[in-house]
C-alpha cells in the first residue's frame, strides 16, 4: 500500500497534546500526524487514551496542553460543530442513524436540501435521493436511497454513515470501532468503504481493537498506552505480534 | 485480507421491499383503516339509521371534537414524548376565550370601551367593529395555550424533566386555574359577537360541520409539514434516535419546544370549538379527554416509543372511536360497555402491529 509522501503537508498535526482531568493525566505529550489519503490505525487497550484523543480532535474536549494544526492552520475547537466546520467528521460506533428514516434522509440529516416556494421552503426529495445515490455509488455500496435504515444490514448502515461524511467533503474521517459488532462479510464491506475514502484523498483514522482489520487497511499504526504514544510505525515495518506486545506493555516502545 | 473491489454496484443480493410491505400497507394506520371500513359495512347492515345524513353529520362533528387535539398530540408522540395536559388545556383556553369575550362586551369593564358602545336605547350593546371581539378573545384563548405549551416545552427540552411528569403537572395546573378564574362555575360566551362565535364553531357549510372543515385543513397542513419540511424531518429524526439528531446538528431543544407549543395550540383551538358547541365552557369540560385523545392517536398508529405517526392515523383513530360509540348507541348497548371496548381496541391494535412486525 502507498505510504504518505514525506514532502506533503499533513492534514492533521498534533504536537505535545496533553489532557488532565483534575489529578488524572489522561494524555501526555502526544504527537500524531495524518496525511491526506492515509489510513492511520489508532490502537490501545481500554483506558489507554484513544477515546480522549479522538474527543480532543473531534472538539468534545479541549486539550490542556499542546497544539492542533489542521490543514496547516492552528485550530481551537470549542464544540464538535467547530471541528465539523473545518472538515473533521466522526463516524460513531452506534452510527448515529435514525432507524425510522430512509437512507437519503439520514445522509442529509441536519443538512437537508430545500426548494423555495414563495415564503416557504420544502424538502427537495428528488435532489437528495439523487445525491445520496451518487455517494453510495462512489462508495460502491448496495444501498438504495429510499430504503429505511431499520431494514438495512450493518454494512449498509456503515455506508450511510460514511456517505454522510462525504456529503460535507470531510478531509479527515475518524471511525470509532466500525467493525465491532458486525458479521465477517460486512466487515469486508466496511474495509472496502475505507478504501474508497482513501482513494478520494480523505484521511482516515481507524480506532479499532481488531488487529486483522487494522493490518488490512491501514498504512500506519499508532499505539497508545497509559496516555502516551508508544509507537508510530508503517504497517510494513511491524507485525501483529509486535503491536500486541506494545498494547499490553510487554514491549515498552518501538 | 482480500478486499472486494468490484467496479459496478449491483443490487442482486439485496431484496427489494414489496409494495405491500412498505408505506401505508405495512403500517398500523393501514390495517386500522381497513378495520374501520369493515366496521362501517357491518354498521350499515346492523342499523338502517347509521348511514343517514343526520347520523353522518353527527359522527363527523363528534370525532372532529377530539381530532384536532389528536393531530397536535401526534406531533409530540412522534418525537417520543407525551402530553397529558391536552384535556385541561382545552378547558382553560375555552374558558379564557369566553371570559374575554363576555367582559369585552360589557360596557364598564376595563378595555371594553374600545370594542363596544351602547345603542341609542341605552340597553342594547353594539360592537364598534363586528367580529373584532371574537378575534381578540380567540387569540387570548390561544395565547394562554401558547404560554402553557412553552412552559411544557421549556421544562422538558431545557430542564430535561420527563414529559410524562411535566404534562401531568400541567394537567393539574390548568384544571386548577380553570376553577380559580371561574370560581368553579365555568364561563359563557356572550355579547354582540356570540352569534359569529356559534356560527364558526357549531355551524356548518353546505351541510358539512365547521369543525370537520377545520380538521381537514389542519390535517392537510400537518401532512405537508411532516413530510415536506425540514421541521417535519427533524420531528421524525428526534423520535427515531434523539442522540443521532443531536450529533447531526439538529436544534433538538427548539424542535422539542415547538412540538409542545403546537400540541397546546391544537388543544386550545379544540377547546374553543367544543365550547361553541356546548354553549359554555364549564370548569369540568373535557375532563379525562387526554386519555381518549392519546388512545385515538395510538390506535391510529402513532408509536409511543417515537418515530412513527401522522395525521391520517390520528383521524382514523378518532373516527374508529366515534363509530364504535355511535354504533353502540344505535345498537342500544349500554354505554358502560363503550369504555371497556375502547380499552380492548387499544390493546388489540398494538398487539396486531406487534404480531405483524414479527412476521415480516
Amino acid at each position: 500500500m502507498a505510504t504518505a509522501e514525506e514532502n506533503r503537508q499533513p492534514v492533521l498535526q498534533l504536537t505535545g497534546i496533553g489532557k488532565e482531568f483534575g489529578a488524572i493525566r489522561a494524555l501526555h505529550d502526544v504527537a500524531v500526524q495524518v496525511f491526506p489519503g492515509e489510513v492511520v490505525g489508532l490502537m490501545g487497550d481500554n483506558g489507554a487514551g484513544k477515546s480522549t484523543l479522538v474527543k480532543i480532535i473531534a472538539g468534545n474536549f479541549r486539550p490542556t496542553h499542546g497544539e492542533i494544526r489542521f490543514d496547516g492552520n492552528t485550530v481551537h475547537f470549542h464544540r464538535p460543530i467547530d471541528a465539523r466546520a473545518v472538515g473533521i467528521e466522526v463516524v460513531y460506533q452506534d452510527l448515529a442513524l435514525a432507524d425510522n428514516l430512509t437512507a437519503a434522509a439520514n445522509v442529509f440529516l441536519g443538512r437537508e436540501l430545500k426548494r423555495k416556494f414563495g415564503p416557504f421552503a420544502f424538502l427537495d426529495h428528488r435532489a437528495m435521493a439523487a445525491r445520496a445515490l451518487e455517494l453510495f455509488g462512489e462508495l460502491r455500496s448496495e444501498t438504495r436511497p429510499h430504503d429505511l435504515v431499520k431494514q438495512m444490514s450493518g454494512g449498509q448502515r456503515q455506508a450511510v454513515a460514511i456517505a454522510r461524511t462525504r456529503l460535507s467533503n470531510a478531509k479527515l474521517v475518524m471511525m470509532d470501532e466500525p467493525t465491532a459488532a458486525i458479521s465477517v462479510r460486512q466487515v469486508e464491506q466496511v474495509l472496502s468503504l475505507i478504501q474508497r475514502l482513501k482513494e478520494q484523498g480523505v484521511a482516515v483514522m481507524l480506532i479499532s481493537h481488531r488487529m486483522p482489520d487494522v493490518f488490512a487497511v491501514c498504512d500506519r499504526v499508532v499505539v497508545m498506552r497509559r496516555g502516551e504514544k508508544r509507537a508510530d510505525k508503517l504497517i510494513g515495518d511491524t507485525s501483529p505480534e509486535e503491536v500486541t506486545a506494545l498494547i499490553t506493555g510487554a514491549k515498552e516502545a518501538a | 485480507m482480500a478486499l472486494p473491489l468490484e467496479s459496478s454496484i449491483s443490487f442482486a443480493n439485496v431484496g427489494r421491499i414489496r409494495w405491500w410491505q412498505r408505506g401505508i400497507f405495512a403500517s398500523q394506520t393501514g390495517y386500522v383503516l381497513l378495520a374501520l371500513l369493515v366496521l362501517l359495512v357491518v354498521m350499515h347492515f346492523a342499523s338502517p339509521y347509521f348511514f343517514t345524513e343526520g347520523n353522518m353529520q353527527n359522527v363527523a362533528k363528534n370525532f372532529s371534537f377530539i381530532a384536532i387535539a389528536t393531530l397536535g398530540v401526534t406531533f409530540v408522540i412522534i418525537t417520543g414524548g407525551i402530553d397529558l395536559s391536552v384535556g385541561s388545556m382545552m378547558c382553560f383556553s375555552a374558558m379564557i376565550t369566553s371570559m374575554v369575550m363576555s367582559s369585552l362586551s360589557t360596557p364598564g369593564m376595563p378595555g371594553a370601551a374600545l370594542f363596544v358602545h351602547l345603542a341609542a336605547d341605552g340597553k342594547t350593546v353594539v360592537a364598534n367593529v363586528p367580529g373584532l371581539i371574537l378575534l381578540v378573545s380567540v387569540l387570548a384563548g390561544l395565547a394562554t395555550a401558547l404560554i402553557a405549551g412553552l412552559v411544557n416545552g421549556f421544562c422538558i427540552a431545557v430542564l430535561g424533566l420527563s414529559p410524562f411528569v411535566t404534562t401531568l403537572g400541567m394537567l393539574s395546573i390548568m384544571r386548577g386555574l380553570g376553577y380559580v378564574v371561574s370560581n368553579g362555575r365555568g364561563s359563557f360566551p356572550g355579547g354582540p359577537d356570540a352569534d359569529y362565535f356559534y356560527a364558526l364553531t357549531s355551524g356548518d357549510l353546505f351541510g358539512v360541520p365547521a369543525p370537520f372543515i377545520y380538521l381537514v385543513i389542519l390535517a392537510v397542513v400537518m401532512a405537508v409539514v411532516l413530510h415536506h419540511t425540514t421541521f417535519g424531518r427533524h420531528v421524525f429524526a428526534l423520535g427515531g434516535n434523539e442522540k443521532a439528531a443531536e450529533l447531526t446538528g439538529i436544534p433538538v431543544v427548539r424542535v422539542k419546544i415547538e412540538v409542545y407549543v403546537i400540541c397546546a395550540l391544537a388543544a386550545g383551538l379544540q377547546g374553543v370549538i367544543v365550547s361553541g358547541w356546548l354553549g359554555s365552557a364549564p370548569a369540568n369540560m373535557a375532563t379525562s379527554y387526554e386519555l381518549t385523545i392519546i388512545a385515538a392517536a395510538v390506535i391510529g398508529g402513532a408509536n409511543l416509543a417515537g418515530g412513527v405517526g401522522g395525521p391520517l392515523g390520528a383521524i382514523v383513530g378518532c373516527v374508529l372511536l366515534e363509530v364504535i360509540r355511535n354504533g353502540l348507541v344505535l345498537a342500544q348497548v349500554s354505554s358502560y360497555w363503550q369504555q371497556t371496548l375502547v380499552g380492548v381496541i387499544i390493546i388489540l391494535a398494538v398487539l396486531v402491529d406487534r404480531v405483524r412486525s414479527r412476521m415480516i
